[in-house]
């Protein structure tokens, strides 16, 4: 049984999420990438993103999930994301004022517009969504290892 | 702003990058999460002396985050009672940092230990220098979060209790402070402290303000453990690895207890006489139940920990006063307290490293074999009980003067008593861990390694010579800015939104 | 006001909740109760009916007296960031306490007094 439930859910949950994940991913770097202009944001989008490989880790089990996002990658992206945040308001630091705006604030409603937001977007995306998947990864370990000392 | 404020936004960043740069690089280069954990709170003292230079020169300098001017965007508030706490804070941050190189060897997973604990240095620096009421809430997370994570670093069985504890009981202290801050905003339409002073001032709330300030005090009370709140201190500051609870003990209760609470209450709010009565009535509560809490203990560090609550109860009674000198007893007791509970602390690790028990029971005779720390921790233990020429007498005798001097001769009363059990005490602790015979079990225990070492007699120095800071011309610099950042009360509104414009 | 009266008693549930009862998982699902009772609140003093977004532009002229305010909304969600990361943390805790105790209940789990 628990050999089974490592290799995760039944034929129909695999063959639905297979067509799913990709569908939710690009959903989450929609809210993610138009937090400025619409509702949503870093850390909306960050948790839809999340919830696809959460989704994954599910359906698949922990080593396919693993496969696509190693638990080193999910370190390395999660302090890349706050460095890359702290970056962001270092470079407005240097040209006067923590976390200043630097870019050009473009016109309302357009994509590539409201200066620094979309990047920090960026960054707090990658943070949440490593963050967020890191933690179900070290909850779902935890309790097998509850499990296996059960036995 | 001038360019020598320009560093202020520094003092949370460096932290704040040291510890994501443990987490991402500790892989590749060993050594480097005792090398970053040391450097970034040594650059984040260096800073805090600047900024006692910053005073100085201007007594109050606002930095608007991002460029946005108050009260639209952050600010940063540089003032005499910031940079006073900044060097505390800092200063015990680096000794302590220095001491854990050696310390936590024994733990596997020393990169997490360095990363949080730079967290927790950064979301303490940000509270104490931040203008903004929310930003204030959210960096007392950061910190309050990473320190649940640090009391349950051992993973133990009590560990995990004591860590579940505290992270239960402090989350219902930060919902408290969220809803004060929910209904100052309701009542002002600003989160800047320093308009929400000018915004109560022009348009006078009492019965809002009472409601606020008592939800403030339950809030910041229960992170700073003042008695009624103080159930989860003496689990969990001893549960936590020797460094941590000297982190923990010594300025984390300060910095978002005390300091928040002392911050919101005399510059925002306006100290009334209730608030002010409240104040010092809970302080002496816990000046005298700590004490009689830790005189029966047996677990060093459980002792400590009481003893904690006990020294809290001090400075609140100070401060509470609300006259200068009183203000000045209870910060310059606040400093102190710092010093030689962290230094008690680190002492009590320093136990426990060599011969792996807390229990003072089976201790006896240290002395002769691990005399740095048996004499470091001879003169703390003079010091928290207030014996001349120590810093803890000074502060101690002006908080007693000063309550007689208000004509309060029952608070010096018992501020006196408490002295004296505290002295009972910890003559306890001396003699049945270090003085003596020695133990059988102990004939072989050696002396801690050479940073731990460093860093307490570092500690033990500041100790003797604290008193120091009293005199004329070194006063006015480190104490006389900070008490007069807090006696000037709501003129604090008038300081900061003048440095705006 | 009915809406105020009933996120305070919200909150006096989730209270309720973290003194009273004796699993962990209960006492956790209080304190998310707590937390999302001040949010609610925080939420309801910036409600405003047909209110509109706030946003100032060139070619749609709004009058502020119509907008909602956006600050509490910005306030709200980074409040629950901190309530998700303080609930993980007290729930993976919990999973490890289960794990040396093999039981939810605090009656048991009582090595700490004095």
């Amino acid at each position: 049984m628990s050999k089974e439930r490592e290799q995760g859910m039944s034929l129909i949950v695999k063959t639905i999420t297979r067509l799913t994940v990709g569908l939710i991913l690009l959903y989450g770097i929609y809210i993610v990438t138009h937090g400025h202009v619409s509702p949503g944001g870093g850390f909306a989008g960050g948790v839809i993103i999340a919830l696809a490989f959460v989704h994954l880790l599910l359906a698949f089990g922990k080593d396919t999930a693993f496969k696509v996002l190693s638990e080193s990658m999910m370190s390395i992206l999660e302090s890349t994301g706050a460095l890359l945040f702290l970056l962001i308001a270092l470079i407005g630091f240097v040209g006067g004022h923590f976390f200043m705006n630097v870019l050009p604030k473009g016109h309302p409603f357009n994509l590539f517009s409201a200066g620094i937001i979309l990047p920090c977007n960026i960054a707090i995306c990658l943070k949440v969504g490593a963050g967020l998947f890191a933690i179900a990864v070290a909850l779902v370990l935890l309790k097998l290892a509850v499990e296996k000392e059960e036995k | 702003m001038t360019t020598a404020s320009a560093v202020i936004p520094l003092i949370v960043a460096v932290p704040l990058a040291g510890a994501f740069i443990i987490a991402l690089l500790n892989q590749k280069i060993p050594r480097l999460p005792d090398l970053l954990g040391v450097l970034a709170t040594c650059v984040g003292l260096l800073l805090s002396l600047w900024s006692i230079y910053l005073v100085q020169v201007q007594p109050t300098s606002v930095y608007s985050v991002g460029n946005w001017p108050p009260p639209l965007g952050i600010a940063m508030v540089m003032d005499g009672l910031s940079a006073f706490m900044l060097v505390t804070v800092n200063a015990i941050a680096f000794a302590v940092a220095l001491y854990s190189v050696d310390y936590m060897e024994r733990f596997t997973a020393k990169w997490q230990f360095h990363s949080l604990f730079l967290l927790m240095l950064a979301g303490m620096n940000n509270v104490i220098i931040t203008g903004d009421l929310f930003n204030l809430f959210v960096f007392l997370e950061i910190a309050a979060v990473a320190s649940y994570a640090l009391v349950a670093f051992g993973t133990e069985r009590h560990a995990l209790e004591a860590a579940f504890k505290y992270a239960v009981m402090g989350t219902i202290g930060s919902t408290f402070i969220l809803l004060a801050i929910v209904l100052l905003y309701a009542n002002t339409s600003t989160l800047n402290m320093a308009d929400i002073g000018r915004a109560l001032a022009q348009s006078p709330a009492p019965h809002l303000t009472l409601f606020v300030s008592g939800l403030f005090i339950a809030g910041f009370g229960l992170k700073a453990a003042v008695v009624p709140f103080h159930a989860w201190l003496p689990d969990a500051h001893p549960s936590a690895p020797a460094p941590i609870s000297a982190m923990l003990s010594g300025v984390l209760i300060k910095a978002l207890g005390v300091y928040a609470l002392c911050r919101v209450l005399f510059n925002v709010l306006g100290l009334t006489s209730q608030i002010s009565s409240i104040l010092m009535f809970l302080g002496a509560l816990s000046m005298v139940i700590g004490v009689f809490l830790a005189i029966g203990q047996w677990d060093l560090k459980r002792l400590l920990a009481y003893h904690s609550i006990s020294q809290i109860g001090y400075v609140l009674l100070g401060i509470g006063l609300g006259t200068p000198l009183g203000i000045v007893g209870g910060l310059f007791h606040l400093f102190n307290h710092s010093v030689f509970k962290s230094l008690l602390f680190l002492n009590s690790g320093a136990v426990e490293y060599a011969t792996g028990t807390r229990d003072l029971q089976k201790m006896g005779g240290l002395a002769a074999r691990m005399p740095v720390t048996a004499s470091t921790n001879f003169v703390a233990a003079l010091s928290i009980a207030g014996v001349p020429p120590l810093n803890g007498f000074w502060s101690k005798l002006i908080i007693i003067v000063a309550a007689i001097q208000a004509e309060r001769y029952g608070y010096a009363f018992w501020a006196a008593l408490a002295s004296v059990l505290t002295l009972a005490s910890f003559m306890k602790v001396m003699k049945y861990a270090y003085w003596g015979g020695l133990g059988d079990a102990w004939r072989d225990v050696r002396e801690v390694p050479g940073f731990m070492k460093a860093s307490m007699v570092v500690l033990a120095v500041v100790c003797v010579l604290g008193g120091v800071l009293l005199l004329p011309g070194l006063r006015e610099v480190f104490l006389g800015a900070g008490v007069e950042a807090l006696h000037q009360g709501t003129h604090y509104a008038a300081g900061v939104l003048s440095e705006v414009k | 006001m009915v809406a105020y009266v009933m996120c305070m008693a919200l909150l006096g549930l989730g209270i309720y909740c973290v003194l009273m009862k004796r699993n962990l998982i209960k006492i956790i699902v209080g304190l998310v109760i707590t937390e999302y009772a001040i949010n609610l609140f925080f939420v309801l003093i910036s409600y405003r009916k047909n209110g509109l977004a706030p946003i100032f532009a060139a070619d749609a002229p709004v009058a502020p007296e119509t907008m909602v305010d956006p600050l509490p909304q910005a306030l709200v969600l980074t409040a629950i960031v901190i309530g998700l990361a303080t609930t993980a943390l007290i729930v993976a805790l919990a999973m490890r306490l289960y794990e040396k105790y093999g039981t939810f209940d605090i009656a048991e789990i009582r090595e700490l007094k004095g």
